[in-house]
C-alpha cells in the first residue's frame, strides 16, 4: 500500500532521513518509535508531500506520489500540533473541509463520530485561536477521521488529551483498525502503542533500525512489555554507537 | 480553487487592518478632491501619496498575511489539493482584497470627482502597483523561513524601488549630463514599476512641459497608444514574474 524506497532528506547540513526503505500494507497498525528528533515526523510529512525528499521515492497504492495530490483524499492526518486559522470557528473549519473535499470526490462518506464523542458541537461557535491545546487535538482528531479515509496517520494522537478523551480516541482507532485500515501512529506512550499497534518501526539518528511484528518482537526479546523492549533497543544501539566511536 | 479563494478573502476582509486601509484611502482621496479647486492638482497630490502608501501597505500586509496563514497552508497541504491551488488561491485572495480596498478607497472617488482618462490611468496604474507589490511580498515570503526575515526582504525591495532607484538614476543622469540621456532615461523608468506608473499618469496631466527634452521624449512615447500598451505589458510582467518564481519555489518548499 505504502512503500518508501531509499528516502534521503536533509535540512541544510542536518540529515534527517537516511536511506529509509519501508513497506506498509493495509490492515497493519504501525507504531513509529524513536527518540526526539529521530525523523519520525519528517517521515510522516514526506508521505503527505509536505516535505519533499532529496532522493528516493514514495509509492502510494503503487503510484509515485511526487507532484501528486489526489492520493491524499485516502489519508486522514492528525498533526502533532494542530495549528489552525485563529479567526475561524470550529464549525466553519469543518464545513470548509467538507466543502473543499466535496469537489475532489463524488459521494464521500462523512464520519462525525469523533465530533459526537468529544462533544465538539457544543463548542462549534468558538474561534480556533481561543481553544486550549487539548481541544485543538480533539479538532485535529475529528478532521482526521471525518472523511473515512483508508489510511490514518496519527502523530502523537493522545498527547495533551485528558484520560477520558484519550480512551475514547483509542477505542475509535481500534474500531477503524478492525475495518482493515492502515494506521500509522507515533507516540511516546508505550502502553497506548501496545494496545493499538500490530507492527513496530524503530528509528534512531535518522535511520530505520527495526521493522517487526509486535508478537515477533516480544518473542525475540522474551519480554512482554513494549516499554522494556524499546528501552533495551535504545540501550543496545547506544552501546553500538559508543563502540563505533 | 474558487472555494479556497473564498475562504482566504473571507479571512482577510474580517481583518480590521484592511477596513482601516480602505477608509484611510477614501479619506485621503476625498479630501484631496474636495480641497483642491483644480482636479489636476488634486490628482497629482493623490498620485504622490498613492505611490508612497500603496506599495508599502501592500508589501507589508501581504508578507504578514502569508506568514499568518502558514498554519492554514499547512492544513491545506495535507488535503487532496495541489500546491498550485494553495499558492494561487492565497495570492488571488490577497489581490482581490487589497485590490477592492484600493478600488473603493481611491477608484470610486476618482471616478466620481474626475471621470476622465487621466483618472482612469491613475486608478489602473495604482491597481497594477498593488498587484506588483503583493507579488513581490509572496516571493519574499517563500524564499525566507521566518516572518521577520521576509518582512526585511520585502521592505528592502520597497526601499530600493521607491527611493534608492530614483536616487541612482538621478545620479547617473547628473554625471552623464553632457550626453544625450533621453532614451536612456526612458529605459531606466521602464525598469521600475513605480516610475512606469508615475510617468503614465504624469503624461495624462500635461505637466511634461516642465520636464525639458526628456519630457518631450516621454510625451512622445507614453502618449501613443503603443507606448501605453507597452507600459501596461511591462507592469503586468512586474506582477507575473515574481509570482511565477514564487510558485516555482513554493512547489518545492518543505512546509
Amino acid at each position: 500500500m505504502i512503500k518508501f524506497e531509499n528516502i534521503n532528506k536533509s535540512f541544510g547540513k542536518l540529515e534527517v532521513l537516511q536511506n529509509i526503505s519501508l513497506k506498509l500494507e493495509m490492515g497493519q497498525s504501525v507504531a513509529i518509535l524513536g527518540p526526539n528528533g529521530s525523523g519520525k515526523t519528517t517521515l510522516i510529512k514526506s508521505l503527505l508531500g509536505m516535505v519533499i525528499p532529496d532522493s528516493g521515492q514514495i509509492l502510494f497504492d503503487g503510484k509515485n506520489i511526487k507532484n501528486e495530490f489526489a492520493y491524499r483524499s485516502e489519508i486522514g492526518y492528525m498533526p502533532q500540533i494542530g495549528n489552525y486559522p485563529p479567526n475561524l470557528k470550529i464549525v466553519q473549519l469543518i464545513d470548509m473541509m467538507k466543502d473543499i473535499r466535496k469537489t475532489q470526490k463524488e459521494g464521500i462518506i462523512i464520519d462525525e463520530e469523533i465530533i459526537e464523542l468529544f462533544k465538539l458541537r457544543e463548542m462549534y461557535q468558538k474561534p480556533l485561536g481561543t481553544l486550549s491545546g487539548g481541544t485543538k487535538q480533539k479538532v485535529s482528531a475529528a478532521l482526521a477521521f471525518l472523511f473515512d479515509p483508508k489510511v490514518l496517520i496519527l502523530d502523537e494522537p493522545t498527547a495533551g488529551l485528558d484520560p477520558l478523551a484519550s480512551e475514547l480516541l483509542k477505542s475509535k482507532i481500534l474500531e477503524e483498525k478492525r475495518k482493515g485500515k492502515l494506521i500509522i501512529i507515533t507516540s511516546h506512550i508505550m502502553a497506548d502503542l501496545e494496545e493499538l499497534s500490530t507492527h513496530v518501526v524503530y528509528m534512531q539518528d535518522s535511520r530505520l533500525r527495526l521493522f517487526k511484528e509486535m508478537e515477533e518482537l516480544k518473542e525475540e526479546f522474551g519480554e512482554d512489555r513494549l516499554s522494556k523492549i524499546i528501552a533495551q533497543i535504545m540501550q543496545n544501539s547506544k552501546k553500538k554507537t559508543e563502540l563505533l566511536k | 480553487m474558487q472555494k479556497t479563494i473564498k475562504y482566504v478573502v473571507y479571512d482577510i476582509i474580517r481583518n480590521r487592518f484592511v477596513m482601516g486601509y480602505t477608509l484611510l484611502l477614501l479619506l485621503l482621496s476625498v479630501s484631496f478632491f474636495w480641497f483642491e479647486a483644480d482636479p489636476n492638482k488634486g490628482l497629482l497630490s493623490l498620485l504622490n501619496i498613492i505611490l508612497m502608501v500603496i506599495p508599502l501597505v501592500s508589501v507589508i500586509f501581504s508578507t504578514i498575511h502569508f506568514y499568518n496563514s502558514y498554519e492554514f497552508i499547512e492544513l491545506l497541504s495535507a488535503q487532496p489539493m495541489s500546491r498550485r491551488t494553495i499558492y494561487f488561491s492565497q495570492f488571488l485572495g490577497l489581490c482581490f482584497s487589497l485590490g477592492m480596498a484600493f478600488l473603493i478607497g481611491v477608484g470610486l472617488p476618482t471616478l466620481i470627482f474626475d471621470g476622465s482618462m487621466r483618472g482612469l490611468t491613475l486608478v489602473s496604474g495604482g491597481l497594477m502597483i498593488t498587484l506588483t507589490f503583493v507579488a513581490i511580498a509572496f516571493l519574499a515570503s517563500v524564499i525566507t523561513k521566518d516572518k521577520a526575515k521576509a518582512i526585511g526582504v520585502a521592505l528592502a525591495v520597497w526601499f530600493y524601488l521607491c527611493i534608492l532607484y530614483d536616487g541612482m538614476v538621478l545620479m547617473v543622469l547628473v554625471n552623464m549630463a553632457d550626453y544625450p540621456m533621453e532614451k536612456a532615461s526612458l529605459v531606466f523608468s521602464a525598469l521600475n514599476p513605480m516610475d512606469l506608473a508615475r510617468i503614465l499618469v504624469l503624461m495624462q496631466l500635461d505637466v511634461s512641459a516642465l520636464m525639458g527634452i526628456t519630457g518631450a521624449v516621454f510625451q512622445n512615447f507614453f502618449s501613443s497608444t503603443w507606448g501605453v500598451f507597452i507600459s501596461f505589458v511591462l507592469l503586468l510582467l512586474w506582477v507575473i514574474t515574481p509570482v511565477f518564481f514564487g510558485y516555482r519555489i513554493f512547489s518545492k518548499k518543505d512546509l
